[in-house]
């Protein structure tokens, strides 16, 4: 394997990385919190 | 609402936070834009060489100008989160928001994947520039940073808006200044006679006649495409009345000022019949300079306008299905906001993957050449539909709450003489783009047809129809 094939794996890797803590971190946010809170945001309010 | 919540929280609501000034909107709208001076823009040579480019430059930047007057008046009114989405629910009405809504994300994610794409070709040539990788070697990175640059954005995106436009501030600035440092070195003060206009221009510059020109409208636009979503950070902004007004036009200006340089060195630097056809053009100019410096410059450059206007689409993108999603144009779910970062972080999550597609795709190779202007038309294609949108929505606002009737952050001078001369400059680019991408035009138009039906039969029923209409204002006039 190449250097050029590793940072291509690498840059993969990183990727599925970032993806998957997303989505855990989605997925945990939206068990922790009930629904009507999380979709509690009106228009022009802080 | 869950007492949980609130304790965690302090607060039984949660919305995003008003923590921008002045400088992020600046960065938000040029950083979208700048990378349109290191690529793109060259393909107006290809539809009409490079008299017709300059051409496009200086008409473009007239109908971007009215776009940014137009939306500094409004959206310094209509203060909130989805930019002229918001702008057409309050002015005109569900159907036409539903639209804009659906034009604005085509846009910015269509964009999004067309910067990927550069990012991952700009990876390929310093792989095979700078690190003596061989062609296929080179090819198989490509991909893979595509990828990586939407993810390591959408992270970004997902923690915060006041880092994610801090770190736009930064990299928008250094790819002005590398326009700026390439010319200094080039120009004919230098003395180093790199410039070549007399000899490249002799050869029929004008090969297509004023046909070629209006042609050339239709990539025009990629100059400053993009300017007008600093309407999106609305919502996020401490002082909007100040901020976008003061934000958007000085963006404009700086747009204005890359584009013109980006022309003339780039014209000087490689003979047209090239520049029009070349993926990464301001990257290329550096090469030829001869100087290793300008060309890791222009890398660089490139690299960081790429980055710096996925940065912005990702942000844009989201806050316009994030604001769909919270008046259920589309389902509430992707209306919500994170409870520790504030960020919408369901819309963000869910166009990464489509973004990652159009990249990918786009990336394929037809021929030699990767798909990046097929990418890039329907982002125009969708920006120009939300432009045409534009003049309607001044006259209307204009008619129903005159001057003096509301509290307005901006008013835009010499009405109606702006939304007049941006009408006539859409009808132009529409003749334009339909002579080089009649089809694309035709299947776009088809597509909003078809979702606008779907809108009225399936989805209207759930929209709350007395929620969404949050300004406080007067009875329109009329009404």
């Amino acid at each position: 394997m190449t250097t050029w094939d590793m940072l291509a794996n690498a840059a993969w890797l990183v990727s599925a990385l970032i993806a998957i803590w997303m989505v855990v971190d989605l997925l945990k946010v939206g068990k922790e919190y009930p629904e009507e809170f999380l979709t509690s945001s009106r228009e022009g309010q802080e | 609402m869950s007492t949980a919540a609130t304790a965690a929280t302090g607060t039984d609501h949660i919305g995003l936070r008003r923590v921008l000034g002045p400088a992020h909107v600046w960065a938000l709208g040029v950083g979208i834009v700048l990378v349109g001076e290191f690529m793109g823009w060259n393909f107006t040579i290809d539809n009409g060489g490079p008299w017709a480019a300059l051409v496009a430059c200086f008409v473009s930047g007239l109908l971007y100008t009215c776009v940014a007057m137009i939306d500094s008046e409004v959206t310094s009114t209509v203060a909130a989160a989805g930019g002229q989405y918001t702008q057409a629910k309050h002015i005109v009405g569900p159907l036409m928001a539903f639209n804009v809504g659906l034009y604005l994300v085509l846009a910015y994610t269509m964009l999004e994947a067309a910067d990927a794409i550069v990012v991952g070709d700009l990876v390929k040539s310093m792989a095979a520039d700078f690190g003596g990788a061989s062609p296929e070697e080179a090819d198989k990175l490509a991909r893979p940073f595509v990828t990586l640059s939407v993810m390591v954005l959408a992270l970004l995106n997902y923690r915060g808006v006041f880092m994610t436009l801090s770190v736009n501030i930064v990299i928008t600035a250094f790819a002005f200044f590398a326009i700026l440092l390439l010319l200094l070195n080039v120009g004919p003060w230098s003395g180093t006679h790199l410039l070549q206009h007399e000899a490249f221009f002799s050869n029929n510059s004008l090969p297509y006649g004023w046909l070629g020109v209006l042609a050339s409208l239709q990539f025009g636009m990629w100059y400053y495409l993009g300017i007008e979503g600093t309407c999106q950070s609305a919502e996020e902004v401490r002082s909007p009345g100040r901020a976008i007004p003061l934000g958007t036009m000085t963006g404009m200006l700086t747009l204005v000022i890359a584009a013109v340089i980006t022309w003339y060195v780039c014209t000087g630097l490689i003979p047209w019949e090239y520049l029009g056809i070349a993926a990464t053009p301001m990257y290329d100019a550096g090469k030829l300079t001869g100087s290793w410096n300008l060309q890791v410059l222009m890398w660089v450059g490139s690299a960081f306008a790429a980055l710096a206007s996925a940065n912005g689409c990702i942000n844009d993108a989201s806050r316009a299905w994030f604001s769909m999603g919270r008046d259920r144009y589309l389902p509430a779910w992707f209306g919500a906001v994170h409870p520790t970062y504030h960020t919408p972080y369901r819309a963000i999550v869910f166009l990464v993957p489509i973004a990652c597609a159009f990249g990918l795709t786009g990336y394929t190779q037809i021929q030699g050449q990767i798909m990046l202007n097929q990418i890039i038309t329907f982002s125009i294609l969708a920006g120009l539909l939300g432009y045409t949108f534009m003049p309607i929505n001044m006259i209307r606002f204009r008619r129903m709450w005159p001057l003096g009737s509301i509290d307005r952050g901006y008013v835009h001078p010499f009405h109606p003489i702006p939304t007049l001369t941006l009408g006539a400059l859409c009808a132009l680019t529409f003749v334009a783009v339909s002579l080089g991408y009649g089809r694309n035009l035709l299947a776009i138009m088809a597509f909003f047809i078809v979702i606008s039906v779907w809108f009225v039969v399936r989805r209207y029923q759930f929209v709350r129809r007395g929620d969404q209409f949050t300004m406080n204002w007067p009875r329109p006039i009329g009404y």
